[in-house]
């Protein structure tokens, strides 16, 4: 009987546990984007933290992009082939590159390369004062640190995604031309015919979704973090997970609220 | 000490968890004086200047400065004070992304006081006040050495010209030589603003120099004022066995065997 009510007990504690740390997040996500309709604005952050997602992620995240598509072309053969419906792999590739490998792998990708970022860099502020010391210097470190970072991860993602899905599509084509003997034209008009502008669009509303919720944990889990070096270790850990397994659900979501 | 005081705490009293660390603090600074407060580790020292900057919130208890209840005032108030305060930190708590001349003009930049291009000219002036040379504003923080950040932190503590400025353990971790050299700068910096200084210290050597009245905490809560002049031979046993680094006294360091 105590053993049960020890389980149930944990159980509570869980749930509560989970239930406030969602209230923290919210407040905090609420409180960064309030200060993105409010002056001053640091444009230098913006530029800068923009510039770190958008560009120094680009070669990462574009050999993600080619040799998913390359791979996804290659493994479709295999499976078509076994039906006659060889023609079908540019279809494949396009629509699950910009549907879905596009974003999702471009997302976590960069929540291990920035988010993890992120969260180091403002936990080692919190623990060393620095945080404190934006404060004395009349300056809100929600909208020095946090407001930045949140709206270049939204507007810094999709542009990567972009580049994902030609790379993507540019793997499949050269794994299908070159190694499975397509003709480029045919590749590409049957990739071309079934793309509709719902499915980049899709892609980029995630990639958006995706960026604010890289930059949103990212800052959050180093902005509580506590305790010296081990206290950003376990933040950086904590950003990098959290924020995957958003990715993953938030996808889920997306793609229901998009395409059922 | 006459008139008003510049800073004023009543009944201050901040807990974590089942730590009661602000037990009824009371405390005057009056404008223009420099005080001191002394306490060992965990006394509170640190809180209550975070309390009065706002960086943490007491649980009960009155802040006032220049006569006004901080708790009371609006954002902009409050942001009207901060404005007027400069900061020493422990650890100079310097920005490691920016190099040294954009943390001592932070705060001028932030509030688009300066250019960024007479920024450099304002961090050069403000280094020379701390006795440095110009060619260390385009250093980063990361490139210095101990005492080198420390004296950036005074800079940035003072570019802005404030009227009142905290400073926390400003000679922690230097060399007596060097601790002597900082706590020159701060008197002439205090001194050269007209400000009310606060600082919070346990180097009876840097109280001495630095204050004009000493206050300890113990506890939670202020025990003793007085002149800093007379610490160690002030006749309460607790501040002069604190001052005099004796182990048999009154305090009791809660060791564990």
């Amino acid at each position: 009987m105590t053993a049960a009510l020890n389980l149930v007990a944990l159980l509570g504690r869980t749930v509560l546990g989970l239930l406030r740390a969602l209230g923290q997040v919210s407040l905090f996500a609420a409180e960064a984007l309030s200060h993105l309709l409010r002056p001053p604005f640091f444009l230098r952050q913006f530029v800068r933290h923009f510039a770190e997602i958008a560009y120094f992620s680009l070669p990462v995240v574009a050999l993600t992009a080619l040799f998913t598509g390359m791979v996804l072309a290659l493994q479709s053969y295999v499976g078509f082939a076994r039906f006659n419906a060889e023609s079908a792999i540019a279809s494949v590739v396009v629509l699950s590159v910009t549907r879905e490998l596009g974003p999702v792998l471009a997302g976590l990708m960069v929540a291990g390369r920035i988010g993890a970022a992120m969260a180091a860099e403002i936990g080692t502020m919190r623990v060393t004062d620095q945080i404190d010391a934006l404060t004395t210097l009349s300056t809100d470190p929600m909208k020095y640190l946090v407001a930045p970072r949140l709206l270049a991860g939204t507007l810094a993602l999709p542009l990567l995604v972009l580049v994902a899905d030609i790379l993507g599509v540019m793997g499949g084509f050269l794994v299908g031309v070159l190694k499975l003997g397509f003709v480029p034209q045919t590749f590409l008009d049957n990739a071309w015919d079934i793309l509709q502008p719902m499915d980049v669009i899709s892609g980029l509303v995630k990639a958006a979704v995706f960026g604010f919720v890289i930059a949103l944990m990212g800052c959050w889990c180093g902005y509580a973090s506590r305790g010296g070096a081990q206290g950003v270790g376990q933040a950086t850990t904590r950003a990098v997970v959290s924020a995957s397994i958003l990715i993953l659900a938030l996808d889920y979501l997306l793609t229901a609220a998009f395409f059922s | 000490m006459s008139g008003s005081p510049r800073i004023r705490l009543r009944g201050l009293r901040k807990a974590f968890g089942a730590k009661q660390v602000l037990d009824g603090v009371d405390l005057d600074v009056a404008t223009g004086r420099s005080m001191v407060v002394l306490g060992g580790s965990g006394s509170g020292k640190s809180v209550t200047v975070k309390c009065i900057l706002g960086i943490i919130t007491p649980d009960e208890g009155v802040i006032e400065i220049d006569g006004q209840d901080v708790a009371k005032l609006s954002r902009a108030d409050r942001a009207a004070i901060l404005d007027r305060t400069g900061m020493l930190f422990q650890n100079g708590a310097l920005f490691d992304s920016l190099p040294v001349w954009e943390n001592v003009c932070f705060k001028l930049l932030a509030q688009k006081r300066v250019s960024r291009a007479q920024a450099r000219d304002v961090a050069a002036e403000a280094l020379a006040q701390v006795g440095l040379a110009a060619t260390v504003g385009e250093l980063s923080p990361a490139e210095l050495s101990g005492g080198m950040q420390k004296r950036v932190a005074l800079a940035r503590a003072i570019a802005a010209r404030p009227d009142i400025i905290f400073f926390d353990e400003p000679t922690t971790g230097l060399d007596p030589i060097m601790g002597a050299v900082i706590d020159g700068l701060i008197v002439d910096c205090v001194k050269r603003l007209g400000a009310t200084a606060l600082s919070i210290t346990h180097d009876m050597a840097s109280a001495r120099r630095i204050g004009d009245e000493a206050a300890m905490i113990h506890k939670g809560r202020i025990v003793w004022t007085g002149p800093a002049e007379t610490l160690g031979r002030t006749g309460n046993a607790m501040v002069d066995q604190f001052a005099n680094g004796e182990r048999e006294g009154p305090i009791r360091m809660e060791l564990r065997r």
